[in-house]
Order: C-alpha cells, then sequence, then structure tokens
C-alpha cells in the first residue's frame, strides 16, 4: 500500500486540508511489533461473533446500557421488591392528582393511583411489548428482507410485494379485526399487542434489511467467499447478514420505544391492553387528560420509558461497533 | 377584530386600535356592547348526512337543521314550546289534532309554507322505503305501522289529513298529551315542494324557512365548515342578532378548544376533559356551566345472571351505593355534572329530586357492603364471570370517569371490576341489540324533546328501541301508558314519576349524573346562553 | 433498466389486488353491524335497518361486495360512502392537503435528520452526538398526542406565533408546524440511521484513498461518505411517505386538518367498506411508485448495484 511508504503521516495531512484527519496508518506506539509477531499463526480463527463478543466485553458503553437493562428486566419480574403499594389497588379520588406524600414518593395520578406502584408495576406488561414485538419484527421481517435483497429476481418481486400489501393496510384496521378474532376476543392481552405490532411492523424492518443486504452483497468480500466456492446461503449468513445489521440494529432499537409508545396510542384508540393492565403506555394515555394540571402523572412513565429505550439504543450501539472492525474503539 | 381568523398581524393591530380608542373613551360599539353585524364562528362537526330533516340524527347536523329550519314550534331557553309556523294547535281528546299555520310564511326560495310542506315531509319520513333515520319520531300517528313496516311501499300514514293551505289534522293511534311537546324536535320540520324529489342534492344546499339560510350554494365545505347567514324573511321568536353564524367543523373539543383560548373560535359549547380545570382560569368570566336535558347511566342488562332476580335486585342497589357520585362529579368533572337523584334530567317540567326510593341513589359503602352479603345469602355471585363496564372509544371520553367508578365499586365492594373499551361505538351498539353484551354498558340518553317521558318510554319500556337493559315490567309499562294518556302533560307527569319509584327500586340502570354543558367564549363575543339541550342559542349572540 | 420499471409497473397489478381483497375483507369481518354506526345512539327500526342494508349492499356476500366495486372502479364509479358523498369529491378534497402535509414532513425528516446525523457521526462521542441523543429519546419516547399538543399549546395558543389549527386550503405556513410534529418520529429514525452509516462509511477503505488522492475533508464527506451512507436512509424515507399520508390520524385530529388519515380512520369506525377500499388504493399507488423511485435510486447512489 503507498501509504506506508510515507513514515511521517502528517505531511500528506499538510498537503491536503486543513482540517485534522484520522490516522489512516497507526502509530507505531499502537501496533507493538512484538505483539504482532507474537501472533500463533495456527490458532484456530475466531469467529465474528466471538471477536465481537470479546470487544462488547470490555466497552463502558455496553456495561452501562446492559446493567440498565438487567435492572429493567428485574424490576419487570420482582415489581413487589420496588414499591409497598399493591398494584392496581387503593387509587382513591381524594388524592386525586396530589403531590409526593410519606410512602407515595412520587405523587397521585387523577384517579388517585400511586404513580410509582403504577410506574414499577407496568414495567412488565411495557417491556413484554417493546422487547417481543422487536424481536418478531426483526425476525420476519430479517428474514424476508434478507433473502429478497440477496436473491433478488423473482424471489425479491414476491416478497417485497407482500410487504407492500401488508405495508398500505392501515394499522387502525388491521389491529380491530384482530382484537376481534375469537382467540382474542375474551382475553385480549399483551400478546394480542404483539402480534398486532409484528403483523404491521414487519414490512418496514424487510425493505431496510433488504436495502443493507443489497448494498453488502455486491461488496467484495462477498464475490471473494463466493468465487471461493462458499454456497450462497452461507455467504448471506456469515458474510452478508454480519455486515448489513447496523441499520437493522438502529430501526430495531427505536422500534422498541415506539411499539411500547404504541400501546399508548392503541389504548387511545380502545384498541390497546385493558385498562385493569397496568403498563406506562396505559398510563400515559390517562395522564393526558391531565396534562395541564398535573404533569407528573405523565412525567415518571415517560422516564422510565425513555431510560429503557436509552439502554437498549446505547446496546444497539455497542453491538455495531463491536461487529464492525473498522469503527472499532481501540 | 374579526380579521383574527385571517391574520395574525391584522388582530394585533386591531388590539391596539381597540385599546387606544378605549383611552381616548370614544369607543363607539364597545360602549353599546350590542354588536349585530358580527359573524359568529362557532364549534361544530361534519353532518353525517344529507341535511334532510328527517335523516338527521346526530347533533352535528342537527345544530344547523335547527337554524336554516323552523318547525311548528321551537323551544325556547328553559324548553318551553313556542309557535313558529304554527297558529294554533288544538286538540280535545290527546288524540286527534288540528293544527293551523300562521298566514304568509315562505321558504327562502320563495314558496309558501302551506299544510303540505308539513304532511308531506312527515309522510317521507315514516315510509320505510325512504329508509329514514329519525323514523320513529312518527310512531304515534296513526297509519305509522303500515307505512314504517320492513320492506312495506305504504307512502303515506292515514292519520295525517291535509284541510286546505293553512289546516291539517293529525289524528294518533291513542292518546298522548304530551305529543305537541315533540314538534320541535327536527323531525318534524317542513319541506319545500321539490326537496323530497332528490334529497341529496336538496340536503347539500337545503332550502328552509328558520332564522338562517345558507350563505350561498356550496356553503357546507365538506369537515371545514358551514356558513350560515340571517334570513331576512323570518319573523318570529328567534331572530339573528348577529350577521350570521359559521361553524367550523372539528374533529376533538381539545383542538377547538386551543382555538377558543387564541380567539380564533367565537363559541365552543363543550370543553374538553383535559381542560375542565383550566377553562375558569384561562377563560375569565367568559365561561357558562348551564344544566340541559340529558343524564349518564350504567345500563345492567337482566340477561346477565349475576344481575337477575331478587339477588340480582341486591346487587344492583349494592353497586348504586358503592358509587360516590357527589366526589366524582367534583374531582373528575370539576363539579361540572350533578349528582343523579333519578331517572331523567333537572332541567324538565316535573321533575322531582325527592322520589321515594331517590335514597338508592346515595352514596352509602356500609349499606352496599350489607345488601351484597345480603344477595351472597341468596345466592352466591358467579365469580367466572366478573363485571365490566363497556364503553366506546371512539367518540366522547368515557374512559375517566369509567374508570373512577371502578375504583369506587373496587374499593367498596372488594370485587373485581373493569372497563370494557370497545373501538367503535357500532361494535357496543350490536352487541346491546343482539342482547350478548356480556357486563354493564354506559349509556345515556339527551332529550329529543323537553318531556319526562321521553326518558323513560324509549329506554325502559319493554321491547323499546333503547332498552339495553332488557327491563321488562308489565306494571311499569302500564304506568308510562297511563302517564302518556293523562288528560294534561302535569297530569301525566305525577304518573310517571309513579313509574320512576319501581325504576329506583328495581334499577335497570344506575343512574349516575346529570349532564351540565361547560361552554365558553371569545374576548370578540358576548349574549352567550345555552339552551334546555344544552346547545347554545345561537341567533342570540352579539359581537362586542 | 426501462425493462425492470416495466416489470415493476406490472407487478402493481397483483399488489393492488392481493391488497384491495385484503383490506375489503378485513372490513368485512370488521365486528358490529354497520347500519348500527349510521342508525346512532337511538337505533333505526327494523324498516329502516333493511332499506339502509340494502341501499349500501350490506347483505350481499363480501365477494360480491368486492366485485362491485371492481366494477365501479373500472367504469371509474367509487362509489358514494355511508354519507351518501361521491367517494371521488372526498378524494380530490383530502389528498392535496394530506400530499402538501407528507411531503413537507418528509422534507423536514430528511433535511434536519441527515444534516444531525452526519454532524452527531462525524463528531461520535461528542457533546453534540450526546444531545441529539437525548433530544431523539424525547421524541421516541413522548407519544405525539402530548407533543403534538404542547407544541400546539406553546407556538399556536401561549406564543402565539401561528394559529393553533390550520384552516380548510392551509397555506405553507400554516402547515409548517403541523409537518414538523408529524415528521418528528420518523426524524429520529432518519438521524440514527445517518449516524450509524455514516460511521460506517466513514472508517472504509475508499475514504482512506479518497483523503490519501488528496481530496478536501468537505469533498471526501459529502461526495462519498454520505452519499454511500444514503442507501438505508433513502430505503426508510421511501417507505415513510405512504405512513406520513394515510397515518397522520394524530397530527390531524391535533390540528384539525381535513386530511386522509382522519377520513380513512372515521371510515374504519363506520366500516365503509368502499370508501375505505379506495383510499387504501390510491396509498398503496403512492406508496409502490415510491418504493420503485428508492430502488432506482440505489444503482445511482452505489453502482455496483445493478438492475436486470
Amino acid at each position: 500500500m503507498p501509504e506506508l511508504e510515507t513514515d511521517n503521516p502528517s505531511a500528506v495531512r499538510m498537503k491536503t486540508s486543513a482540517y485534522p484527519i484520522e490516522h489512516f496508518v497507526a502509530d507505531l506506539e499502537e501496533t507493538p511489533v512484538r505483539a504482532t509477531d507474537s501472533a500463533v499463526s495456527d490458532a484456530a480463527p475466531r469467529s465474528l461473533w466471538g471477536e465481537a463478543w470479546r470487544n462488547l466485553r470490555k466497552q463502558p458503553l455496553f456495561l452501562i446500557s446492559a446493567f440498565l437493562i438487567l435492572l429493567v428486566i428485574f424490576v419487570a419480574l420482582f415489581p413487589g421488591l420496588f414499591t409497598n403499594e399493591p398494584p392496581n389497588e387503593n387509587c382513591l379520588l381524594e388524592n386525586s392528582d396530589g403531590g409526593p406524600a410519606p410512602g407515595h414518593p412520587l405523587g397521585f395520578t387523577q384517579q388517585g393511583c400511586d404513580i410509582l406502584s403504577r410506574v414499577v408495576y407496568g414495567t412488565q406488561s411495557s417491556l413484554t411489548v417493546g422487547l417481543f414485538a422487536t424481536l418478531g419484527v426483526v425476525v420476519i421481517g430479517g428474514l424476508i428482507g434478507a433473502l429478497a435483497g440477496f436473491f433478488g429476481g423473482w424471489v425479491d418481486a414476491i416478497l417485497a410485494r407482500i410487504g407492500d400489501i401488508f405495508f398500505a393496510l392501515p394499522l387502525i384496521l388491521g389491529a380491530i379485526v384482530v382484537v376481534q378474532l375469537p382467540a382474542f376476543q375474551q382475553n385480549r392481552n399483551v400478546w394480542t399487542l404483539v402480534l398486532i405490532l409484528v403483523a404491521f411492523g414487519w414490512p418496514q424492518l424487510a425493505r431496510i434489511t433488504r436495502a443493507a443486504v443489497i448494498e453488502v452483497r455486491n461488496a467484495d468480500f462477498v464475490t471473494a467467499a463466493r468465487s471461493l466456492g462458499i454456497s450462497p446461503l452461507a455467504a448471506l449468513v456469515r458474510h452478508v447478514i454480519p455486515n448489513a445489521l447496523a441499520p437493522v440494529i438502529v430501526i430495531a432499537t427505536i422500534s422498541l420505544g415506539t411499539f411500547i409508545v404504541a400501546e399508548s396510542t392503541l389504548s387511545f384508540l380502545g384498541i390497546g391492553l385493558p385498562p385493569d393492565v397496568m403498563s406506562w403506555g396505559n398510563d400515559i394515555f390517562s395522564a393526558k387528560s391531565s396534562l395541564r394540571s398535573n404533569p407528573s402523572a405523565i412525567f415518571w412513565p415517560g422516564l422510565a420509558l425513555s431510560i429503557t429505550v436509552l439502554s437498549f439504543i446505547m446496546l444497539g450501539d455497542a453491538l455495531r461497533d463491536a461487529l464492525d472492525p473498522k469503527a472499532r474503539k481501540r | 377584530m374579526r380579521f383574527a381568523r385571517n391574520s395574525k398581524i391584522l388582530s394585533v393591530a386591531a388590539i391596539a386600535a381597540f385599546t387606544l380608542s378605549a383611552c381616548g373613551g370614544g369607543s363607539d360599539e364597545a360602549a353599546t356592547g350590542e354588536n349585530t353585524d358580527a359573524v359568529i364562528v362557532v364549534d361544530g362537526s361534519e353532518p353525517q348526512n344529507p341535511l334532510i330533516p328527517t335523516s338527521t340524527n346526530e347533533v352535528g347536523g342537527g345544530a344547523i337543521l335547527d337554524l336554516v329550519f323552523a318547525g311548528l314550534v321551537s323551544y325556547d331557553a328553559e324548553g318551553a314550546p313556542q309557535n313558529e309556523m304554527a297558529e294554533s294547535i288544538e286538540t280535545e281528546d290527546a288524540q286527534n289534532y288540528t293544527i293551523t299555520l300562521k298566514e304568509g310564511k315562505t321558504f327562502t326560495n320563495g314558496d309558501p309554507v302551506t299544510a303540505s310542506s308539513f304532511v308531506d315531509a312527515w309522510n317521507y319520513g315514516a315510509a320505510a322505503k325512504n329508509a329514514q333515520l329519525s323514523s320513529y319520531f312518527f310512531e304515534s300517528i296513526a297509519g305509522y305501522d303500515e307505512a314504517a313496516a320492513e320492506g312495506s311501499t305504504v307512502e303515506t300514514m292515514s292519520g295525517l289529513t291535509v284541510v286546505d293551505d293553512r289546516t291539517f289534522t293529525v289524528a294518533l293511534s291513542q292518546p298522548e298529551s304530551d305529543w305537541p311537546l315533540r314538534l320541535g324536535y327536527s323531525a318534524f320540520y317542513p319541506l319545500p315542494e321539490g326537496a323530497l324529489a332528490d334529497p341529496a342534492t336538496f340536503g347539500e344546499n337545503p332550502v328552509g324557512n328558520g332564522p338562517y339560510k345558507f350563505a350561498a350554494e356550496g356553503a357546507w365545505q365538506h369537515n371545514q365548515q358551514i356558513e350560515l347567514v340571517p334570513n331576512d324573511e323570518y319573523e318570529g321568536p328567534q331572530e339573528a342578532q348577529n350577521a350570521g353564524v359559521t361553524f367550523k367543523i372539528y374533529q376533538n373539543d381539545t383542538t377547538a378548544y386551543q382555538d377558543l383560548i387564541s380567539d380564533n373560535l367565537d363559541v365552543l359549547k363543550t370543553i374538553p376533559t383535559s381542560d375542565i380545570k383550566n377553562f375558569k382560569n384561562d377563560l375569565g368570566d367568559r365561561w357558562i356551566e348551564s344544566p340541559y336535558a340529558g343524564n349518564q347511566t350504567i345500563a345492567i342488562p337482566y340477561y346477565l345472571e349475576n344481575w337477575d332476580g331478587e339477588a340480582g335486585k341486591l346487587r344492583r342497589q349494592a353497586l348504586s351505593m358503592a358509587i360516590n357520585r357527589e366526589e366524582i362529579t367534583d374531582v373528575i368533572f370539576n363539579k361540572g355534572r350533578t349528582p343523579a337523584k333519578e331517572f331523567t334530567a333537572p332541567v324538565l317540567d316535573g321533575f322531582s329530586e325527592d322520589l321515594p326510593g331517590s335514597e338508592n341513589l346515595e352514596y352509602n359503602p356500609e349499606q352496599a357492603k350489607e345488601l351484597w352479603a345480603e344477595a351472597e345469602a341468596l345466592e352466591p355471585y358467579d365469580t367466572a364471570e366478573p363485571l365490566t363496564i363497556a364503553y366506546n372509544a371512539d367518540k366522547g371520553d368515557h374512559k375517566t370517569w369509567v374508570e373512577a367508578v371502578v375504583n369506587n365499586i373496587k374499593n367498596n365492594l372488594g370485587i373485581e371490576v373493569s372497563g370494557k373499551p370497545y373501538a367503535t361505538f357500532k361494535e357496543v351498539r350490536t352487541e346491546a341489540t343482539e342482547q350478548t353484551l356480556t357486563g354493564a354498558l354506559r349509556s345515556g340518553w339527551q332529550a329529543d324533546y323537553p318531556s319526562l317521558a321521553n326518558f323513560l318510554g324509549p329506554i325502559y319500556t319493554t321491547g323499546a328501541g333503547s332498552n339495553d337493559a332488557v327491563y321488562e315490567n308489565p306494571e311499569f309499562d302500564a304506568k308510562v301508558s297511563e302517564g302518556l294518556a293523562a288528560e294534561s302533560v302535569e297530569a301525566g307527569n305525577e304518573t310517571m314519576n309513579e313509574a320512576q319509584e319501581m325504576l329506583l327500586e328495581d334499577l335497570p340502570a344506575l343512574p349516575l349524573w346529570y349532564q351540565v354543558a361547560q361552554g365558553g367564549w371569545s374576548t370578540d363575543v358576548e349574549n352567550v346562553d345555552f339552551g334546555w339541550n344544552g346547545v347554545p342559542l345561537y341567533y342570540a349572540i352579539t359581537g362586542k | 433498466m426501462a425493462w425492470y420499471i416495466f416489470r415493476r409497473f406490472l407487478q402493481l397489478i397483483p399488489v393492488f389486488l392481493g391488497a384491495t381483497l385484503l383490506v375489503y375483507f378485513l372490513v368485512f369481518s370488521l365486528p358490529g353491524d354497520a347500519t348500527a354506526a349510521i342508525c346512532g345512539e337511538r337505533g333505526c327500526t327494523p324498516g329502516v335497518v333493511a332499506g339502509l342494508r340494502e341501499q349500501y349492499n350490506l347483505d350481499e356476500p363480501f365477494w360480491i361486495q368486492y366485485l362491485l366495486y371492481l366494477k365501479g372502479l373500472l367504469t371509474f364509479d367509487l362509489g358514494t360512502n355511508f354519507s351518501g358523498r361521491p367517494i371521488a369529491v372526498i378524494i380530490a378534497e383530502v389528498f392535496p392537503t394530506t400530499a402538501k402535509l407528507a411531503l413537507m414532513a418528509l422534507a423536514f425528516e430528511a433535511v434536519f435528520g441527515i444534516a444531525f446525523g452526519l454532524i452527531a457521526g462525524m463528531r461520535k462521542g461528542k457533546l453534540f452526538d450526546s444531545s441529539v441523543l437525548v433530544l431523539s429519546l424525547i421524541v421516541i419516547a413522548v407519544p405525539i398526542f402530548v407533543l403534538g399538543f404542547l407544541m400546539q399549546f406553546l407556538i399556536g395558543v401561549k406564543l402565539g406565533w401561528t394559529d393553533p389549527t390550520v384552516s380548510g386550503d392551509p397555506t405553507f405556513t400554516e402547515l409548517l408546524l403541523p409537518a414538523v410534529v408529524l415528521g418528528l418520529v420518523s426524524f429520529a429514525y432518519v438521524l440514527r440511521l445517518t449516524r450509524t452509516s455514516i460511521i460506517e462509511n466513514i472508517s472504509a477503505d475508499y475514504v482512506r484513498t479518497a483523503t490519501a488522492k488528496g481530496l478536501s475533508r468537505k469533498r471526501v464527506v459529502v461526495v462519498h461518505v454520505l452519499r454511500n451512507s444514503m442507501i438505508p436512509v433513502v430505503t426508510f424515507l421511501g417507505a415513510d411517505l405512504g405512513a406520513l399520508m394515510g397515518g397522520a390520524i394524530v397530527t390531524e385530529g391535533i390540528f384539525n386538518v381535513n386530511g386522509v388519515g382522519l377520513t380513512l380512520y372515521r371510515a374504519v369506525l363506520n366500516g365503509d367498506g368502499p370508501m375505505v377500499v379506495s383510499i387504501v388504493t390510491f396509498l398503496i399507488l403512492i406508496f409502490c411508485l415510491a418504493n420503485l423511485l428508492v430502488d432506482l435510486l440505489y444503482a445511482w447512489l452505489d453502482p455496483r448495484i445493478r438492475y436486470a
């Protein structure tokens, strides 16, 4: 490579631009010669994922986000440890819109329910909706998008057009119908909601995945792998998908948040969770009617939601960094 | 000031000029306070159907019709009928009526208002082949059953006879003393000749005889606004005190409220629940709370096992006593509703707040628990079918108060109960009609005409159209018929209240509260008042 | 290329048939009797119900209703909705406003999303990057019915910079605030997508090469990094156009915009089959064309991508 002939990279920099440029040749002290020399040439190659995991473990971003996510999961599993108030009980109108009181550090909702208790007990359904809807969308949308993008031609035509059909359907229409299916009519719960969100959310992710895969499938390393004789499917799984993940991760982490919020909008339309199921979405929707007189009723569930989304976005960022050797922080 | 709607800059300039002239002490119009040249912008909702009186059954279209048309009578602010087109409505037996019209009344296209204008419109409304939504309003008229039967091709009702241009007679199928009270309702409005040849076209640009008329062809800009201007030919009790009323169509009250407090809307007839705690602050003295003839109830169908029979009756009473109406109306509605004492509404003639049995509507958690236990002893409550309260999420904000009621019941009776939202109104209606509800149903009634009977007959008599609780009590039915047939409305009201005592005992529905119109107006208008039905008296509003 | 476009247009036919059939089926299976919506709180007499059912073909089986609709479509007659108004007239009323609103929202999220994402990606981990992260968190975590209401209250009512609601035939300035509110959530998506793509690409080989060739940093970023980062972003924007046009229910409600989203929502609530299908048909057309455009853009953005 021609750069190696210049022993002083800054000389190049001076010529081209006044902006500081990242090093494109590592400083000598950053690549200890001995370390390179001591490489075991016959060691088994680490897989991409193994490499990523090794990297991930050391990142503070990952550690923080993992801690937060575990905390949220813990709250979801054992809400009783975080509040003394029993769930969904003792809502007295005399406490309506009341401020913080002893035993009720966050105050009360318009219905006179303890805000802390509602936020804590709402974690479970909100997290379930967000997490599993995202998972479903990523699996279905990702799979269809990857196949459509990688194989192109008639596979693409069929899969992408099916996606178009679903994308064009109004969510409300689908939701109202699905909610009324005999299987769901009597016991509407978080899984109904997950199903609705997945059924109408996957085309978006499919399109993004398809685009990313189309972009990557023509890259040199894929051509190289293919010419080495690996099967198309193996090339897709081992080389294309890991390199096409970045936009998928972005969409997935943001969607996690928008799904939790969507639950609130669906409640607003009368097709969300039943009112006796506690969730952040239900709380945010209820708090709307006292938005100006009691903003704290919307602030706390909103904050809980923000923290959850933040931690997943950070996790996504860390994962992306770990998967991309080029952008990896040293 | 009317420019405010089009341009902010102009409105700021106008305020500045206004202030200056006020300082000079020579403000002309502001001093008199009676500016009849103002066009008033009010909130409305999109009429669901072409504006034909008999095919309009919702408030959006009703408000327009009430201004564009005038019936035989109209109602004053208190709900008392006053003659419009009628010179006299006479009867001797409460069954046969002779109606004489005033002379020289015309529609805005110049056609005279004749006996046929009424008779033809009513016949059209009743005949099944025309599928008019308000058809049942004519049910008392002799011959209605033949014309309105499914698949009938009969076009006229035998009870209606035109005597001459200004006179017609009406024969009812049974005596009903409160029948003339109904005649102010929009279904009874007259139509000009030829209107019914092409109702869809007529309904786009209706030609009426009321205090207002359409500003021009196409004044109804769908989902945006409807512009009305005064009808100069009109003479009567509702003469316009302004230069026009423009209904601006809103999708929700919250949005309309924002326009109101920024003076882009002159009159808002319903303060949204989200601003019920702020509006008195936001509006200073520009608001009104005015009780009207409407109520809110929870109907509990008798086909639910838990709520039938003697034990069911005790449970209904327990439920009713477990609801703290006072507190909910105070806290949730900021005193914008009045706790119910019976099944009708206080603005009506004949209303009585201390009927025997009204104590069943008083908050009394101890007795509620006792009654519940008593019922338990008779017949155990099937916990596999917990109580739900159904409401629709697409119109009106019911979630907040339903939740408050649910919490009341949970806290006081310790039973499992929850609200049950439906995405659409039609789902709830369909289940109610087909009697497949699995729980209680939020219900309510807004009077079509100011009469106690209107709150009882259509809802609680056996087989009545809105009897969602499927209440069947022959004694009650007999009382209501007796009340209707009484020689005078006053005598009838007493009988109606006797019938109500049975309802208070049985509680087919739990009356919760009476409706109060909470409205507000902008800084540009005054003389805003609400009528007996919660609709502003648009004709009386003036500019400032 | 021309062949590819032609084929894509051919594919519109099965998409159209599939989507309309599916939509019609869903509307048909909507719970509740459509006449119950028309009759309102009071209900109708059986005679009236029978008349209404006949008037709107409600008694026909689902596939006959669908065929009747298709037949109308082929003769350019979309029929009437449950209020008795011609559907074609309603569509002509609502689509222009919504198109304006959606395009403005799209422009907003594209311009600001890409610009912010670009800067955040270039300065990864710096203050600007963290600030826009917080900004996008707020946008994601606060539902639009709250955010839109607050912005309307602050800007429209308290500050009085614009009217809180838009008029029937809204101007560009009137639609600014609704467009921003409508585009907010997608803005967060575009921003994060751009940022990630930039980070991916900024360390790519061709960037080193370009820099080594002596190109200015600005040129490297704009011509090479940004262009190569645009594929996921453009994909998202293309798919978003359909969502912005048909799904603006909440935003249109807040600002009283007489648009497609609300019209569709009301039609769904009323079980108004022909109305729903007609609107969805138009949405599908727009949506498919936008996607086709995006697919063609891929080849321009990345010359390695070809169409056969």
